[in-house]
């Protein structure tokens, strides 16, 4: 288990090592100056070269990233050429907003999802199977921003429960900030919770067919205690993918729905700092996403292992 | 029984503030793109200058709302005949919002710093005719110019010429220090930046307790935001086909106001087709301003003939040598050789005025044979492929610095256009300092480059307010990047 637990590292390490190499590859390719889009159309050359100078832009190449990745390791993520302020503060004040919201949405789409996908498998066939999967189908369908925009138009200009948007921050309290996430959490949950429950609802009935729920059934079980103990434990594999893969797109692909609600989350940093060449943001957060992502990666194949004691075994024999 | 309290709690606190409005004297804008910091010394975005021009730094002089130049930390100045020297009173008991005092130390500093060869300032063209800087006392400021410069003090008055102190000029970018009427609270990046009330301002005290400047790129989030009373104010609300349904709620008004923004069609004349005057003047009489202002602006933008703002008193109306005729584009085309079409890239940063207008070109210039390949970029590779390198046939960008006509008698500028006549009316209007003179040398200018149909000249950006009913005292119209929030209170 250990020399496992190792190899898992060191195929981090090798996975974020290529990452970080192509990253800075791609950011040197992309066209545009982050000195030029600072100082507009009325910058004198020599004020660019200062600008350039003080950034260390006009350091060749591999000097920078070696200097960038040395940094990097020793925890130093460097100062944001535009905001001009450690890019660890910056990527920290997103991570309020966003690792908030993606765990509300994903409780959210789960809470609704699992339940929803499993009824619909045990009543396969019947009215509550189509109605759920017909709502689903809906689900997929319909763009998140355009079903927040009708969310903010109900609660916020029509009802007038909450207010249209923006983040309060957790100093004045963690109930007002949770409360501002709702409405983005529901808006990103729903779509998720749509595709959760179909998949769940396949692999539910796929397991139902399977020899040894009829042996479970023979052997006089409930209807309940086949479906809970035996069919929904052993279908979880294929929705904790999907789960896994719709956490590691909540934690930078909202980009849309923080616009629409105006969040300050990680996804509005990195689209704000491409758009302005603010490379060093691009890459420090590109470069923790990876890590993060196979993080998340990692913790869905433990859960793997606990859902099926046959990967457990394996897991230890390794 | 908890979640009932919330929710009473949350209904509360809406009502509430929906309620105190009459007695309200905070304030909060809505602004579509976040500064990238707050130093209006280091920086070309004018979202920076919207946040703290006038508000939290002062220049030497300002710029008010008609565009006048007015006294700010200096109080008063006098000129020498020769237009070379330029002698400047401080006012009394000013002092930073740090509490260090102001005096011409300070003067010394900001402009020292500007000039510097290090310097990072976006503008450091404004600060080149300066010879010398002194300070003879604490209370005043002499400059010595290298020559007559007949807008000097309107560019003292730019964003980028305000004054700093040396204690605090390090942190300008992430906490700013000026002397204006407001100081820097708090900045939640990406989503807020909050201003409160300076009580030790050395002149007329704001109104306002606080204000708040929300970050919302967002048009439809905007719209909801105002709806919702999250957002009191939308200075220059982004998308023109909402006006209408703002122009019909008793709740607000809608304020269109100038800019100094001449939205042109910039040619690159290294293009063989486009160095040739006949072309120009073709794609000049191809172009329906007006199908351009409704189709892509909902109506809201005014046409213009040259390189000049409407509401400026030189302004001469030039939208005539070249009205909207494809028969004569046609035939001048043809006398220039391309009876079969011209093909031509159009290239597009993304301003919705770029993105919408461009179409509307597109068709315009198909209409009399000229096709166009239309290429969408973003800024940065709009900045690196027009800009600087000039690999571009055609493009739309809006110039919104204020009087900057002489951008036509720079050298390389990414027009690539050189004409020594107008580099001789430039050059005498510069060293001009008598209104009348200068404001003839103004006119002959613009006369100049409509004539020359150096670019297709489309029309002056509006800017399209949406104000909550019952706020007083802001800005309709934009002489510089503002939002100047010091004179604003609540009716």
């Amino acid at each position: 288990m250990l020399g496992y637990a190792v190899r898992r590292l060191a195929a981090l390490a090798a996975t974020l090592a290529v990452a970080a190499l192509v990253i800075f590859l791609v950011m040197e390719i992309l066209p545009g100056d982050p000195a030029e889009v600072m100082l507009g159309l009325n910058a004198q050359p020599d004020t660019l070269a200062a600008l350039r100078a003080q950034m260390g832009l006009d350091r060749p190449a591999p000097e920078r990233f070696l200097t960038w990745v040395a940094a990097f390791l020793s925890g130093d993520l460097g100062i944001s050429y535009t905001y001009d302020v450690p890019v660890s503060d910056l990527i920290a004040e997103r991570m309020v907003v966003t690792l908030p919201l993606a765990l509300m949405a994903i409780l959210i789409s789960t809470a609704i999802a699992l339940p929803c996908g499993v009824l619909a498998a045990r009543y396969r066939g019947r009215f509550a199977d189509s109605f759920i999967m017909g709502v689903a189908q809906l689900g997929v369908a319909v763009p998140n921003f355009w079903f927040a925009i009708l969310l903010i138009l109900l609660f916020a200009v029509t009802l007038g429960w909450t207010g249209a948007g923006g983040f309060p921050g957790f100093e004045d309290g963690i109930l007002p900030a949770l409360g501002a996430l709702l409405l983005p959490s529901i808006a990103l949950a729903l779509p998720q919770a749509a595709i959760l429950a179909r998949v769940t609802r396949s692999a539910v009935v796929e397991v139902l067919g399977e020899d040894y729920i009829r042996t479970a059934r023979a052997k006089g079980l409930s209807g309940g205690a086949v479906l809970w103990r035996h069919a929904v434990r052993n279908a979880l594999a294929a929705p904790l993918t999907i789960m896994g893969l719709q956490f590691s797109f909540l934690l930078a692909g909202t980009v849309i729905i923080e616009n629409v609600f105006y969040l300050p989350g990680l996804g509005r940093l990195i689209f704000q700092a491409i758009a302005q060449r603010d490379l060093i943001v691009v890459k420090d957060v590109v470069v923790l996403l990876v890590a993060l992502v196979i993080t998340v990666n990692f913790i869905v194949d433990l859960l793997y292992a606990w859902t099926d004691p046959r990967l457990r075994k394996a897991g230890s024999d390794v | 029984m908890k979640s009932k309290l919330v929710a009473a709690a949350f209904l509360a606190a809406t009502f509430g503030i929906a309620g105190t409005a009459a007695a309200k004297d905070t304030l909060t804008l809505g602004i579509g793109l976040e500064p990238p910091h707050l130093d209006p010394t280091a920086g070309a975005a004018a979202a920076i200058d919207e946040v703290v021009y006038a508000n939290v730094f002062e220049g030497l002089t300002r710029i008010g709302s008609d565009g006048a130049v007015l006294p700010a930390l200096a109080s008063s100045w006098t000129v020498s005949d020769d237009g070379l020297s330029y002698r400047f009173t401080l006012r009394d008991g000013v002092a930073f919002h740090d509490g260090t005092s102001f005096d011409s130390a300070d003067v010394l500093f900001s402009l020292n710093r500007a000039m510097a060869e290090d310097s990072t300032n976006a503008q450091k063209g404004l600060f080149e005719p300066i010879a010398t800087v002194a300070a003879p006392d604490a209370k005043t400021v002499v400059i010595t110019l290298k020559r007559p410069t007949g807008h000097f003090l309107f560019n003292l008055g730019w964003g980028d010429a305000v004054m700093v102190a040396p204690e605090s000029t390090e942190n300008n970018k992430s906490a700013p220090v000026g002397t204006g009427p407001f100081s820097f609270k708090r900045w939640a990046k990406g989503a807020e930046i909050s201003l409160s009330r300076n009580d030790a301002y050395w002149g007329e005290k704001a109104k306002l307790s606080s204000v708040s400047f929300k970050i919302m790129p967002d048009a439809a989030a905007s719209a909801a935001a105002l709806m919702s009373g999250d957002v009191d104010v939308f200075p220059n609300f982004g998308a023109p086909e909402l006006l209408e349904q703002f122009r019909a709620d008793p709740r607000f008004e809608v304020m269109v106001g100038t800019t100094e923004g001449e939205t042109i069609l910039s040619m690159n004349h290294a293009n063989k087709a486009l160095s040739d005057i006949r072309v120009r003047r073709a794609i000049s009489h191809a172009i329906d301003r007006q199908a351009i202002i409704d189709g892509a602006m909902f109506g809201s933008g005014t046409p213009i003939g040259s390189h000049f703002a409407p509401h400026h008193p030189a302004y001469v109306d030039l939208t005539g040598m070249y009205p909207h005729d494809p028969a004569k584009a046609k035939a001048l085309l043809a006398e220039a050789g391309y009876a079969n079409g011209l093909k031509l890239r159009l290239t597009l940063p993304p301003p919705s005025y770029a993105r919408r207008g461009g179409e509307v070109v597109a068709a315009q210039l198909a209409a009399v044979g000229i096709q166009t390949e239309i290429i969408p970029v973003e800024w940065a590779q709009w900045l690196e492929r027009v800009f600087k390198t000039t690999d571009y046939d055609l493009t739309i960008v809006s110039h919104t610095e204020p009087f900057d006509i002489g951008i036509y008698a720079r050298d390389k500028y990414y027009f690539n256009y050189t004409s020594d006549r107008f580099n001789k009316v430039y050059a005498d209007l510069t060293e001009a300092v008598e209104p009348e003179k200068r404001n003839a040398l103004i006119g002959e200018a613009q006369k100049i480059l409509a004539e020359d149909a150096v670019n297709g000249f489309l029309f002056e950006l509006a800017q399209n307010g949406v104000w909550r009913k019952g706020i007083k005292g802001l800005w309709a119209n934009r002489p510089v990047q503002a939002n100047d929030v010091t004179g604003a209170y609540w009716e």
